[in-house]
């Protein structure tokens, strides 16, 4: 009787799940090589057709951002299609997306004179289903704005980004996710000098139906791997 | 279809003008004078100055003896013909093709467009009483020919629409000054008795030929239709255009969406049926109290679909200023290109580059933000950081080069390089230390030196030492050294980029 009940309980969270747009995996079939961290999504699939909200305090919190979401681009743009990449105050060096496996000339990048025009043109872009997916660098985000980005997107499916820069107040906001990126330092073969590969703490604080937490990825191969926390070295300033 | 020309003598345009903008000097007598060999020669003299006997070409101080409360005003070259180019704009309203006649008058191709306010007579008495209503006093003439129109605009008395075919009869009573002669000839002619077209015109052209040069001959042959002749219009005519007349002054918003709506309609119904679409048009609206002004889209690829060029409009709404109210929209495609000949639903939401729908997105942005701001990268053969990706339009769609990913470059690069203060123990190693913006990074981890030379044919200066460094908190920057090491000379570091 209670395995029924459970059953029944379950059926209806998947349908619930699929009502909300989150696709089951068998279906949705991308894989976004985030390792574990796939786990923490509902029905284990990064969820496309949503918004996701990264916050960064610092400028090299805005490059490792920028890291993570280059590597879910990769994938999302993989059956063709293009990326729109709205900003103020644009940073973004194109050639170096390349080495996240994202081709820069299959961006569009539209520099806005004006912060007020940001979310507009990102409003814009997320109802043009011809666009695979729209990244936003913006400061301020209030709630009233993400619940207008993410009806947008309810009609539409493109997946948004929303990169917070220099965030000093969080807010509560109608994004399906909220990531906290940090570089950590990154690791070499015993004895080996030089940096390695980029590597980064990310914190998902807020996933709607998933299970929050934290893990340490490092971008290898142009895919995400995930690996055991940087130990203290053995020895320090060893190129010198 | 037998054609129609319409010529408007302003008689007093100058003078007109004056009163127009100075109410009160209306009626009075004064004229319009230009110094010439230091006498000041009337230009132009007022309807009740001429009663007085003052003409154009008599010294002030003659006219001053005639009347003596006349006023004189400076006369500024040109003026007639500017005057005259904003009438032809004003008269747009009632037929595209217009040409200037200087010094006083205008001529307009009126085949085809008098119908539209109930036949030729109306049409006229329309734009003569609109005309006087603003103060222009306006001799109007239609005819079959230029010639014709223009003689008979000029000296005759009455019947000044005359019948198609009635344009020979209507010419012969008139005096050889309605066939646009110089001033020599008309006096030859006058000498000889001729003062009627009636009583040359039907002498042998080899003998008006011998007499009068071939002026004489060319003047009556255009003026009779035997001869062609063409009228320059003012303003080119845009082959792609629709008009809006509005029986009511238009002021809200949803009046002007509805016209507006309503033209592009029937624009892209024309276009679509000829396989074009638009890349520029132009809103041009005329309000009632003589002022005009336009809006202007622009597509990324032709395009004949109502709601997306519909959507492009407006988002420039804001920009119209109805005022007391619109009385004209004129929706003109001054940029036609052969559209391909796509299945809208076919394409739809199908991704990629060339999906009308992202042109469709670019053109919504471009409307809003400008058109400078939308950037696609291509790969260009620079080592130098800054010149790596070349900015280009983004509707270009080739890619010449490879993107290269064999040297690692920071995903976030300064626009500046920004100056730090960098602690380096041994030369052209790494940093042990920096500090930036107050804040002292100690490096753990580095690579380099990576030398990337300057471009000395594009620009001078010193070449760039780029390490990739790691600091004790994971953050990795992209830094390097301008020019050799040099222990005698402080060395200048910056920073130029954050890696992921």
């Amino acid at each position: 009787m209670a395995g029924e009940k459970q059953a029944i309980i379950n059926k209806l969270r998947q349908d619930i799940l699929a009502w909300e747009g989150f696709k089951p995996a068998a279906i949705g079939g991308a894989h976004f090589g985030l390792g574990p961290l796939e786990a923490a999504f509902p029905n284990k699939v990064f969820p496309t057709g949503a918004i996701h909200e990264f916050i960064s305090g610092r400028p090299v919190e805005t490059a490792a951002c920028g890291g993570i979401i280059a590597g879910i681009l990769r994938v999302l743009l993989e059956k063709g299609g293009i990326c729109v990449w709205v900003s103020y105050t644009r940073r973004i060096y194109p050639p170096a997306l390349k080495r996240f496996g994202l081709n820069p000339d299959r961006v569009i990048f539209v520099d806005v004179p004006l912060q007020k025009d940001v979310l507009w043109v990102m409003e814009e872009a997320l109802k043009c289903q011809g666009v695979a997916a729209v990244v936003c660098e913006t400061h301020e985000l209030s709630f009233m704005e993400s619940r207008r980005l993410q009806l947008a997107v309810e009609q539409s499916h493109v997946t948004g980004f929303v990169l917070r820069k220099d965030v000093k107040k969080e807010n509560t906001t109608a994004c399906v996710s909220r990531w906290y990126v940090q570089p950590v330092r990154s690791q070499l073969r015993a004895g080996m000098p030089g940096v390695g590969l980029p590597r980064w703490q990310v914190d998902l604080t807020k996933i709607r139906n998933g299970t929050p937490g934290t893990w340490t990825l490092e971008w290898c191969q142009h895919q995400f791997r995930t690996v055991t926390p940087f130990t203290a070295p053995e020895k320090l300033h060893r190129y010198a | 279809m037998p054609k129609r020309f319409l010529s408007l003598w302003f008689r007093y345009l100058l003078t007109d003008w004056k009163a127009v903008r100075q109410p009160e000097l209306r009626g009075k007598p004064f004229v319009f004078a230009e110094p010439n060999h230091g006498r000041l020669i009337v230009k132009a003299a007022t309807a009740t100055a001429q009663q007085f006997g003052i003409e154009e070409g008599m010294t002030v101080a003659d006219a001053k003896v005639i009347a003596p409360d006349l006023t004189v005003f400076d006369h500024k070259k040109g003026r007639e013909i500017k005057l005259l180019g904003g009438l032809a704009e004003w008269c747009l309203r009632y037929t595209p093709l217009i040409m200037l006649d200087p010094p006083d008058g205008l001529l307009l191709d009126i085949t085809g467009c008098a119908h539209l306010r109930g036949g030729e007579r109306e049409y006229l008495k329309d734009m003569i009483t609109r005309l006087k209503d603003i103060g222009y006093d306006v001799r109007p003439a239609i005819a079959d020919t230029i010639g014709c129109a223009w003689g008979v605009a000029r000296c005759a008395q009455k019947g000044l629409i005359v019948p198609e075919g009635g344009h020979r009869n209507a010419l012969m009573p008139l005096p050889p000054s309605a066939l646009r002669l110089p001033m020599d000839l008309l006096m030859k002619l006058q000498n000889l008795g001729l003062d009627k077209v009636s009583s040359f015109v039907h002498m042998p052209h080899s003998v008006l030929r011998r007499r009068f040069q071939k002026e004489l001959v060319l003047r009556l042959l255009q003026a009779l239709g035997q001869e062609e002749e063409f009228l320059i219009p003012l303003k080119e005519t845009v082959p792609y255009s629709e008009r809006l007349e509005c029986l009511e002054p238009v002021r809200t918003r949803e009046a002007i969406e509805i016209a507006v709506f309503k033209l592009l309609d029937a624009l892209c119904k024309r276009l679509y049926g000829e396989g074009k679409g638009l890349r520029q048009s132009e809103l041009i609206w005329f309000r009632i109290d003589g002022k005009k002004g336009q809006i202007a889209i622009g597509t990324s690829q032709a395009s004949n679909r109502t709601d997306h060029l519909f959507k492009l409009f407006s988002l420039k709404f804001d920009q119209i200023e109805p005022a007391l109210g619109i009385e004209l929209f004129v929706l003109e495609a001054s940029l036609v290109e052969a559209v391909n000949d796509k299945q809208a639903g076919l394409w739809a939401g199908k991704p990629g580059l060339e999906s009308e729908e992202i042109a469709e997105l670019i053109d919504r942005i471009m409307g809003r933000i400008g058109n400078e701001g939308i950037r696609r990268y291509q790969p260009s053969e620079h080592y130098w950081p800054e010149r790596a990706a070349a900015p280009g339009g983004h509707e270009d769609n080739r890619i010449d080069g490879e993107w290269w990913n064999d040297r690692p470059r920071p995903i976030q690069l300064l626009e500046q390089p920004e100056l730090i203060q960098a602690m380096a123990l041994t030369p052209d190693y790494p940093p042990k230390m920096f500090t930036y913006r107050g804040k002292r990074h100690v490096i753990v981890a580095a690579d380099g030196p990576e030398r990337i030379e300057r471009e000395w044919w594009l620009d001078p200066g010193e070449h760039r030492d780029y390490y990739v460094v790691e600091d004790e908190e994971g953050g990795r920057y992209w830094l390097f050294r301008s020019g050799h090491y040099d222990s005698k000379e402080q060395q200048l570091w910056y920073l130029h980029g954050y890696f992921a």
